[in-house]
């Protein structure tokens, strides 16, 4: 039974979201602290540097940390703020089971873990090991990634354990093992200084990765110009040189006619292409129709930008190209990653100074958390599961009989459509909020209904875990020592600063005392997570993500180490490809013809405009921690629906007026905010809340073919205008929507 | 002494085509022991309605201070370092005639301990050699404190002006922005 025990409303007031405020004097001893912890931001892929104030074993306060190199300091919002998710009222203190009518209760840590693994014994016997899967995060440490990987396959003994990469870096990982062989950002964010022009793709930059924006504007200083593709004037694309208002799910058209421009003006480095590349031909044959008056009927870019973009790319002898989430979460998320990487490729710029390519990972440890297992189609080192050498290392790496690592088991969605089918009956999950962040979530959240039990292992009782029989109270990031890889692959140290209050532990903890409940407890024996990164080490060793030459010694002096860095004494590898050996079966990098093809829905007479989605400076994904903190609350209390004046002129809709948008998967309404930077065909609404006001409720689930990343960024939606103003946010709590 | 260790040679820049309307800085003053969570440094969008271009505000530290001009309790003072200081709160009368004289609109009045604050340019931080916080935290460099020499060096398309014009009136600011290359002065009207 894994529906909600009680109302929402009724959660909301026991386990929040609340907001956190400090006092107005600031928490008692940050003035004298007992201990200042070097360790980085528990949020998005820069990870930036950052000092926690600890006293008396609690989090009183921030301090930048000045040396730490890629950031100096500088700080989001977000990252200022983040240490009030430390001493939060809010916090799971103690494991909890549900109980119908009432919601939850306390119960003893030994009878929550013996539920648990009681209920997985009973639905594996009932329906075969595979009825049970895990959903993991790669909010996650390295170590925890790995840990999580190892113990789904060895102690839950599933195929089907997937993490929330799978809606957030599966499309570049494909792609770039498509084109290089290898899954990491070409270059350090170092070698956009004296790039000469840089392009920023489906990238809001300067709300999501803000420290980047620094690095954007060193470069800029230096003389280099600007291209932006995003179908709003986002912060970044304001002052750009270029910005390109792309239609959403075109971005393959566009990337395609910029190729067949450079091919037409010649604006290529054959050299490059003929020693080094493999499927130009196939690639450019693919674009040869891309003229620009068809590139401005799909993208709805006037066409003299496009050949701007393409003149301004051609002619550049140095260049950085990033893109993220924008291109990614789509249909054609790979299909539009390669299409970049072709441009890239076409001119030659990369593995050289100032000659950059890479996406920009999303989350905590995006990077590292996608290398090390915890994906359901990989194992260690970036290994692939199904590859018969890459099991037999592992499988001498974890001492097991090869045939005991289970095969490649479903993706995130996919393991939800197979909850529906009854196919999969149990879950254990940890650090994933699905029933916000996956799309069409009314669907999302009955599979969660249909589960026979559910095990969450959380610090706080987010929105999904609302549904679960049992509730493992876990550790925060402040709690654990660890290391996590940056979006720039640098692996980088986090230390724990503080240990889990009250009943607590941490999710190490509780994960080595399942694994010995489920009788796996000698391939569990480990004492300390610098353990655990040690079997990572040997584990990732001679795969393409080779982490065996890192050290929690070596990361510590030196501020960090990039992968790969295959022995102790390498100095590890922040700029790919400088000897142009790409890390494909035949060396070379490879183009890939990209045909361009519609998003998986198209608008029509009934549902006539684009809705995308994304994010706000103040929130982080689905709002877990960011929801809970007072100010961050405040700067954006509830997502609105951005819409064009004009648009909102042809509906007769008002600025704050509450506007119902539809979809063929649901509804929900959200106040307008008209602003002229955004294309009048397309609507935008941020998707970090849960309930009435998810924007995922809308969302289609549509799949990429190979990444299996759904395509959040395009919809086709029908405004229904209601006629009435939305009152104030702050009177109405609209930030717990429940 | 507690100013002992204030770098003279290093100067506060405001460089408005940077600011992402993160509200960083505003999170970072509020956490001042001395603001009390009020945050000395404001954001604002210009016109959300046309674009998400927004201005951050922090004292300018006037080389003659209106505020401290107008100000009948002699509660705001300039230092030997041309710090332009928050009301002292002994004196402070809270009759906001510094509110209605400064230019930039930067002193306000807190209704709940009728005490006029300020930005006083982190005096705790710059006094013992360290950086404002919120030119420390800013991550795009539109707050960025330290030598001209260095700023003007690494931003050639920009130059440091802190010459303002309102009118007939010319105010000269310790405080500078960065505007394009060649500038000398903004005229405000």
């Amino acid at each position: 039974m894994a529906k909600l025990p009680v109302s929402p409303e009724q959660l909301i007031a026991d386990f929040g979201p609340h907001k956190n405020y400090p006092p107005r004097e600031g928490f008692l001893g940050r003035d004298e602290p007992d201990e200042v912890v070097k360790t980085h931001c528990c949020f998005c892929g820069m990870q930036c540097g950052i000092k926690l104030l600890v006293k008396n074993n609690r989090v009183v306060g921030f301090d930048p940390w000045e040396e730490f190199p890629f950031n100096e300091g500088r700080l989001c919002p977000k990252g200022v703020q983040r240490y009030l998710q430390n001493n939060h009222p809010d916090r799971l203190l103690q494991p909890l089971e549900r109980v119908e009518g009432a919601g939850f209760r306390p119960l003893a840590w030994d009878a929550a873990l013996d539920r648990t693994v009681a209920e997985i014994k009973r639905i594996q016997a009932e329906h075969g090991p595979h009825a049970f899967a895990m959903l993991s995060g790669v909010s996650l440490t390295n170590e925890k990634s790995y840990l999580v990987g190892k113990f789904a396959r060895l102690a839950l003994k599933t195929r089907n354990l997937d993490y929330n990469g799978r809606l957030c870096m599966v499309s570049a990982g494909a792609g770039n093992k498509k084109a290089f062989g290898l899954d990491r950002a070409s270059n350090t964010y170092a070698d956009l200084a004296h790039a000469e022009v840089i392009m920023i793709c489906g990238t809001n930059v300067s709300e999501t990765f803000p420290t980047l924006t620094h690095w954007i504007w060193q470069a800029r200083d230096n003389g280099a110009k600007l291209i932006v593709v995003d179908p709003r004037l986002t912060p970044i694309a304001r002052t750009a040189d270029l910005h390109l208002p792309i239609r959403p799910g075109r971005d393959s058209a566009l990337y395609g006619a910029i190729l067949h421009q450079l091919i037409k003006h010649d604006w290529l480095d054959h050299d490059f292409i003929a020693q080094h590349t493999s499927g130009f031909a196939e690639a450019a044959a693919a674009v040869k129709d891309y003229d620009l008056a068809w590139a401005e009927r799909e993208t709805g870019i006037d066409a003299a930008k496009i050949m701007r973009a393409a003149e301004m790319w051609g002619k550049a002898k140095t260049s950085f190209l990033l893109h993220a989430r924008g291109i990614e979460h789509h249909t054609k998320g790979v299909e539009n990653v390669v299409a970049c990487i072709n441009l890239v490729l076409a001119t030659g710029r990369i593995g050289k100074p100032y000659c950059g390519y890479g996406t920009i990972t999303g989350q905590g440890n995006g990077q590292g958390g996608r290398e090390h297992g915890h994906k359901c189609d990989q194992l260690p080192g970036n290994r692939d599961i199904e590859n018969p050498e890459h099991r037999a290392h592992i499988a001498r790496v974890w001492n097991v009989p090869e045939p005991e690592i289970p095969r490649k088991g479903l993706t995130a969605y996919e393991i939800i459509e197979a909850i529906h089918r009854g196919e999969i009956r149990g879950l254990l999950s940890i650090c994933f909020n699905p029933v916000v962040s996956l799309p069409n979530n009314n669907y999302v959240r009955e599979a969660f209904e249909k589960l026979e039990h559910y095990t969450t292992i959380d610090f706080f009782l987010n929105e999904t875990a609302r549904h679960a029989d049992i509730v493992l109270p876990g550790s925060l990031h402040e709690e654990e020592d660890g290391t996590v890889t940056t979006a720039e692959g640098r692996v980088v140290r986090i230390r724990r600063a503080v240990t889990p209050p009250g009943g607590a532990r941490t999710d190490t903890e509780i994960l080595l005392e399942l694994a010995r409940h489920l009788g796996a407890g000698d391939k569990f024996a480990f004492q300390s997570s610098e353990e655990i990164f040690t079997e990572l080490r040997h584990a990732s060793q001679g795969g393409t993500a080779d982490y065996f030459g890192i050290t929690y010694e070596k990361i510590e002096k030196n501020m960090g180490v990039f992968w790969p860095c295959p022995t102790l004494d390498h100095p590890g590898t922040p700029r790919l490809w400088e000897d142009r050996k790409f890390a494909t079966p035949d060396g070379k990098a490879h183009f890939n013809a990209v045909s361009y093809r519609d998003p998986g829905e198209v608008t029509d007479a009934e549902y006539p405009v684009i809705l995308t989605t994304g994010r706000v400076v103040s929130q982080y994904l689905s709002g877990t921690q960011t929801r809970r903190i007072g100010k961050l609350v405040d700067q954006y209390p509830e997502p609105l629906l951005e819409i064009h004046p004009s648009l909102a002129a042809s509906l007769g809709i008002n600025n704050r007026d509450l506007v119902r948008v539809v979809t063929r998967r649901g509804a929900a309404e959200f106040p307008a905010q008209i602003v002229e930077t955004i294309r009048p065909d397309t609507v935008f609404i941020p998707y970090h809340w849960p309930g009435r006001k998810s924007a995922n409720q809308l969302t289609s689930g549509h799949l990429d073919p190979i990444s299996k990343i759904p395509e959040f960024k395009v919809c086709a939606a029908r405004l229904e205008p209601l006629g009435r103003p939305e009152p104030a946010a702050d009177a109405r709590n609209a930030f717990a929507s429940p | 002494m507690l100013n002992s260790q204030i770098k003279t040679d290093e100067e506060f820049f405001i460089d408005p085509q940077r600011c992402i309307g993160c509200r960083a800085c505003e999170m970072a003053c509020a956490e001042c022991e001395t603001n009390g969570q009020t945050s000395m440094i404001h954001v604002d969008y210009v016109d959300r309605y046309i674009s998400t271009q927004t201005s951050v505000q922090v004292c300018m530290h006037c080389e003659d201070p209106a505020c401290a001009r107008v100000c009948p309790a002699d509660a705001i003072t300039k230092d030997e370092f041309g710090i332009v200081h928050t009301a002292n709160t002994a004196r402070c009368i809270s009759c906001a005639n510094c509110v209605l004289a400064c230019p930039f609109g930067v002193p306000k009045k807190i209704e709940e301990t009728q005490i006029m604050m300020k930005c006083n340019m982190c005096y705790d931080r710059t006094s013992a050699g360290k950086r404002p916080m919120c030119a420390t935290v800013c991550p795009s460099g539109a707050l960025w404190y330290g030598k001209r020499e260095k700023i003007t060096q690494m931003r050639p398309n920009s130059t440091p002006v802190n010459k303002f014009i309102f009118g007939e009136q010319i105010v000269r600011t310790k405080v500078n922005i960065m505007m394009p290359a060649g500038s000398t002065e903004l005229r405000v009207d």
